[in-house]
């Protein structure tokens, strides 16, 4: 293991660096110290604009726009929350929420699992773990819009694994969920969890070779039985890169859409439509720019609404 | 730099090279046209071929812009647009679709161009009523294409014991029942929205009769929707789904039209692009498979199609070239080239008829009557209602919802 590292990193124990032969002009000091302080604003000043001009202003335009009449392009009139009351009449939209909620906490769930386990897996030392991280990361570093063609391929009843089987000698076989109204947004959770899973492994992975051995040679030595000290002992040592795995596979969740393009465009019918996939279509295609920004904006709040509340408990925490 | 600077050079040389190979190009002169449009495919690109070398012709310089997919091409020009760097020219549906970009007063018109060579005498109404937008001419048409044409496998009628092509929507629910008994798919259907939504216009049209489908589409009257009439159109259109196969959702046009082709299935409800894959595969109308534009003497053409808008632009040369540009494209002989390998028919039935294929032929003849041209959903609504309306409907084909509920919703969404 390597030894514990200050905060600062790079700089050499003792502090402030001494330069040879200007140590005594504190005039000279007094104005570095300022640079100093700014060079990190410097930096951050970019990524700060970014944010302030694109990522704000761009959300409060949308809000505005949502308020508006606008077809293709934007309008300056105001009617109030009218495409809002017109977004939660329509029933693709429920359907599309619905979706996402579903799809959202088993996509979360089945990921985070699967990818602990693999990772726990790959950590008991196996043969050929490089060959295996590589094949289990592989899914993850593919565009999802072929990936996913291909997930439609082999979902499809008339030519993919269900046919397959059926030639194999179990002509009874059955597995046609890609055209089943009720269960299409289950294979688009499937399709999901095959590409995510890999992710999730390598980040848990990284967290479980950053646990101390001297913690599993104690708990070898109180006798503590192998899965219970993951569960009990590994897994809540693991906060931070289970938090950074809730993150990654939340805002994948909330902005899914290559997936259903690729796999069901949506349907059967709109049975799997979700709301990103709902906003693009009147963005673009039916040129309802106030819609698609209500919807948008909506979104927004959804996921405000769930984090802000994570984001609270987490300040809380720190102060206390 | 340095990289650049060789890569530059050794692509000088080989286009030297070329050129002396070649016949050297004449010197770029006439006026330039940049022209945004989606026609990317292979039989596609050989028809946009057609028109550059038409405009090439006309003493034009032609340069390509080819944006796959319509939507994105759309939002390419009107970005464009926004930002002050307009292409010469650019596609669109023969549709509403640029009607708020006519209201931003963002086109030039081609009134001087509509009336010296005759819109008014040739082009079908359907799409004057597009193109014409308070007495000024916005666009000028390319393509007509017809989305709901019924085409059938020949092998498949056969098999079946079909002798005779249906005459009437009882004669087709019978030859898809014939279908059905032999052990074939009897509607080979993609379960996509958009193609639901042609199903839904073929039964509309051929049931429902031209005043119907008016009072629908164009007046969005809720007492017609609510109708009797109406409901049968949609009991109709609902009867047709239970005759596709199980793995149809999803499924793309063209891999349901290879289903034709290799006489799997017995019917399609499709554009006359199919003919496309027909011809690709070695099959000939009438011979391998057949066409249908509509039952009865007085079936109706229903017309969707392609133009190109001019936007304002502050090049002094552009309007020059939008002008030349909208007359090559409707002149008969372009026309008659660039449908032959697009597969629609001309914007313009005074054109040689011979040249074009049997279904054609068949098409532009029901064009000659005007009562029999309509246009389709996106001539009388715009995008957003057409849209509203194509989910209503492919929720409808796809659960089982009771057809008043239906009605309602769709009453609701073209209000």
């Amino acid at each position: 293991m390597n030894p514990p590292r200050s905060a600062s990193g790079a700089s050499p124990p003792g502090g402030q660096r001494q330069w040879p032969g200007k140590a005594g002009s504190t005039a000279f000091a007094g104005w570095r110290r300022i640079l100093r302080g700014l060079v990190p604003w410097g930096a951050l000043l970019p990524m700060a604009l970014t944010v302030l001009v694109a990522y704000l202003g761009a959300t409060l335009w949308s809000l505005r726009v949502s308020m508006s009449s606008a077809r293709t392009f934007p309008s300056d009139d105001f009617v109030g929350l009218a495409q809002y009351e017109r977004l939660f009449d329509n029933e693709r939209w429920q359907l599309s929420l619905q979706n996402l909620a579903l799809y959202g906490v088993l996509f979360i769930v089945a990921t985070v699992v699967i990818g602990f386990l693999l990772a726990v897996f790959i950590d008991q030392k196996v043969k050929g773990e490089g060959a295996l991280r590589t094949v289990f990361l592989y899914p993850y570093a593919m565009s999802f819009v072929a990936t996913g063609l291909v997930w439609q391929w082999v979902l499809n009843p008339g030519s993919g694994l269900q046919q397959a089987v059926r030639q194999m000698g179990w002509p009874d076989f059955t597995f046609d969920w890609i055209i089943d109204q009720d269960k299409v947004i289950y294979t688009v959770v499937i399709a999901s969890v095959w590409q995510a899973s890999g992710l999730v492994m390598a980040l848990m992975l990284a967290g479980l070779r950053g646990i101390d051995d001297e913690l599993w040679k104690a708990a070898r030595i109180d006798g503590i039985p192998t899965w219970r000290v993951y569960l009990s002992i590994v897994l809540p040592m693991m906060g931070p890169t289970l938090a950074t795995v809730f993150v990654l596979l939340f805002t994948g969740v909330v902005k899914v859409f290559d997936a259903v393009v690729a796999m069901t465009q949506g349907g059967p019918g709109t049975a799997s439509d979700v709301p990103a996939k709902f906003i693009m279509d009147h963005l673009f295609g039916r040129a309802n720019l106030a819609l698609a920004s209500a919807g948008a904006i909506v979104l927004l709040l959804t996921v405000l609404a769930l984090v802000a509340p994570i984001l609270y408990a987490r300040s809380r925490g720190r102060s206390a | 730099m340095m990289w650049a600077r060789k890569i530059g050079l050794i692509t000088a040389t080989l286009a030297l090279a070329g050129a002396a190979l070649a016949q050297k190009p004449p010197a770029p002169s006439g006026p330039k046209a940049e022209v945004i449009h989606w026609w990317t495919s292979g039989g596609e690109s050989a028809a946009v071929k057609t028109l550059s070398d038409a405009y090439r012709a006309a003493g034009g310089q032609w340069q390509d812009m080819a944006v796959a997919l319509g939507e994105q091409a759309r939002s390419v020009t009107i970005n464009r647009m926004v930002g002050g760097n307009p292409p010469t020219a650019a596609q669109f549906n023969t549709s509403r679709q640029f009607f708020d970009v006519v209201e931003q007063g963002l086109l030039n018109n081609m009134d001087e161009v509509a009336a010296r060579d005759g819109w008014d005498k040739f082009l079908p109404e359907a799409v004057l009523s597009v193109i014409k937008v308070k007495g000024h001419y916005y666009a000028a048409p390319v393509s007509i294409h017809m989305p709901t044409w019924i085409w059938y496998s020949k092998a498949a009628f056969a098999k079946a014991g079909i002798a005779a092509e249906p005459k009437s929507m009882d004669e087709l629910f019978a030859a898809l029942d014939k279908l059905k008994g032999a052990g074939l798919v009897p509607l080979a259907h993609g379960g996509q929205a958009w193609q639901d939504n042609i199903v839904f216009a073929a039964v509309l049209a051929n049931v429902g009769g031209r005043d119907l489908y008016l009072k629908v589409l164009r007046d969005r009257d809720a007492k017609a929707i609510q109708g009797e009439a109406f409901k049968n159109v949609l009991l109709t259109f609902k009867r047709l789904q239970g005759y596709v196969d199980k793995a149809s959702p999803g499924r793309n046009w063209n891999d349901a039209t290879a289903m034709l082709i290799t006489g799997k299935a017995g019917v399609q409800f499709m554009g006359d692009w199919a003919k496309g894959e027909f011809t690709l595969a070695g099959q000939q109308p009438g011979r391998d498979f057949g066409c249908i534009a509509g039952f009865g003497p007085s079936s109706l053409y229903i017309i969707q199609g392609d133009v190109f808008v001019f936007p304002k632009t502050s090049h002094p040369d552009s309007l020059k070239a939008q002008k030349l540009l909208a007359s090559v494209i409707t002149a008969p002989a372009t026309q008659v080239a660039f449908s032959n390998k697009k597969g629609s028919i001309p914007i313009r039935t005074d054109v040689d008829a011979s040249k074009l294929d049997l279904c054609a032929q068949q098409g532009l003849a029901i064009m000659k009557d005007k009562n029999r041209q309509i246009g389709n959903g996106e001539v009388y609504m715009t995008p957003d209602q057409n849209g509203a309306l194509a989910d209503i409907l492919t929720a409808y084909w796809n659960r089982n919802i009771p057809v008043e509920k239906i009605q309602k919703q769709i009453a609701e969404a073209l209000k």
